[in-house]
């Protein structure tokens, strides 16, 4: 193995660059190197002022999402030596405004996020004395929805929201639907109301690659299809019962 | 795109490339199979245009096979069936992602749900063959 390994790194600094531009990186390949050790080799030896975002180095986080050779990958789980012998090309997410170097702007995702309630929603809540049980097969219904770090690597893989920014994204919608298949859960309704509109799970077309990239196999991809399945048998039941079925 | 971020100076907006499809694998496999759907509706009229020429009587019948016969058709035909059975398979095996069977508590397995599908093609197909071909 060659010891040495040339990263190809997006730069733009806003105060004075027209459009981003790559910057070539000689860095030592070392067997255990992430590419996230590569970028903090940079940024400690070679060039200080290289933006970007990490946290944990552990894949849990969520921070360091960037494009790897065209593939949104996590930077810390995506090791050096399986792009040897390079070059490595590291860019920012794709589907993101970039606001310097590989530092991307989540607000949309995050306002995303929050229009799809993914939280408990009580019709009552109960007294704070009082538990919510739940068996191990309830946990098993939602439980790898539940597993979502909030990365955005499946925004960036998804060419619907690239090509139509108020599409939902497979994200929010997968973490909306892990609230609704869990059994203390009750505002399934509401979240379908937001959901169910033609930005919402509609617009998915199914490519599928959100599901591909995701470092976490949550399977956004069919758990916006799930979502389609039951929102056509709500519509149906609106059509065949329209006062409701109580 | 939305930017919400009104406080930064600036931040870069890439455009979508109108030729994004042919960035990679798994999206030009995509686009071939929406592109399917215009086969599959291809084939939906040759059989109801045979259907016409069979209820027009045996003279009509013939000439429409000859139509049938001819080198274009062949190759649109052989294209058609190609995109037929990928817009079949990539049915079957999408299938599971939305159907969502739980038996005792446990998810049942994906090809359980895409193995009947495939089964009932067979079989449909196996009837239908039967059907034409026993003379």
């Amino acid at each position: 193995m060659a010891n040495r390994i040339t990263l190809e790194v997006t730069r733009y600094n806003p105060a004075h660059d027209e459009r981003p531009g790559l910057e070539t990186y000689e860095v030592p390949l070392r067997k255990e190197w992430v590419v996230l050790d590569a970028l903090n080799y940079i940024k400690d030896h070679l060039d200080g002022s290289l933006s970007f975002r990490w946290s944990c180095r552990m894949g849990v986080c969520g921070s360091c999402g960037m494009t790897v050779n065209g593939v949104p990958k996590l930077t810390c789980a995506t090791f050096l030596s399986d792009y040897a012998p390079g070059p490595v090309r590291v860019e920012p997410l794709k589907n993101f405004p970039v606001l310097r170097d590989l530092v991307v702007d989540t607000s949309d995702f995050l306002v995303k996020l929050a229009k799809s309630k993914p939280w408990i929603i009580r019709k009552v809540e109960k007294p704070l004395e009082e538990e919510y049980f739940q068996t191990p097969d309830q946990l098993d219904t939602y439980k790898q929805f539940s597993m979502c770090i909030n990365c955005m690597l499946c925004y960036a893989a998804c060419p619907v929201y690239g090509l139509d920014p108020l599409f939902s994204g497979p994200a929010a919608i997968a973490l909306a639907q892990r609230y609704n298949l869990d059994s203390r859960d009750e505002g399934a309704d509401q979240r379908l109301d937001i959901l169910s509109q033609h930005d919402g799970i509609w617009g998915c077309t199914f490519v599928g690659e959100c599901t591909q990239v995701c470092p976490k196999n949550v399977d956004p991809a069919g758990a916006i299809q799930q979502y389609k399945l039951a929102a056509t048998k709500e519509w149906l039941k609106s059509l065949v019962l329209p006062r409701g079925a109580e | 795109m939305v930017n919400p971020t009104e406080y930064l100076p600036k931040s870069y907006h890439t455009r979508v490339s109108t030729y994004w499809w042919l960035a990679r694998w798994a999206y030009l496999k995509f686009i071939l199979r929406e592109l399917s759907s215009v086969f599959v509706a291809w084939f939906v009229i040759v059989t109801m245009l045979e259907i016409r020429a069979l209820t027009r009587g045996p003279a009509e019948f013939a000439e429409f096979q000859q139509w049938l016969r001819s080198p274009l058709l062949l190759i649109l035909n052989v294209v058609s069936l190609f995109f037929v059975v990928f817009h079949a398979v990539t049915w079957f095996n999408l299938a599971p992602k939305a159907i969502v069977v739980r038996l005792r508590g446990k998810r049942l397995p994906n090809l359980a749900i895409s193995a009947p599908n495939y089964v009932a093609w067979a079989v449909i197909s196996a009837a239908v063959a039967w059907i034409i071909l026993r003379g």
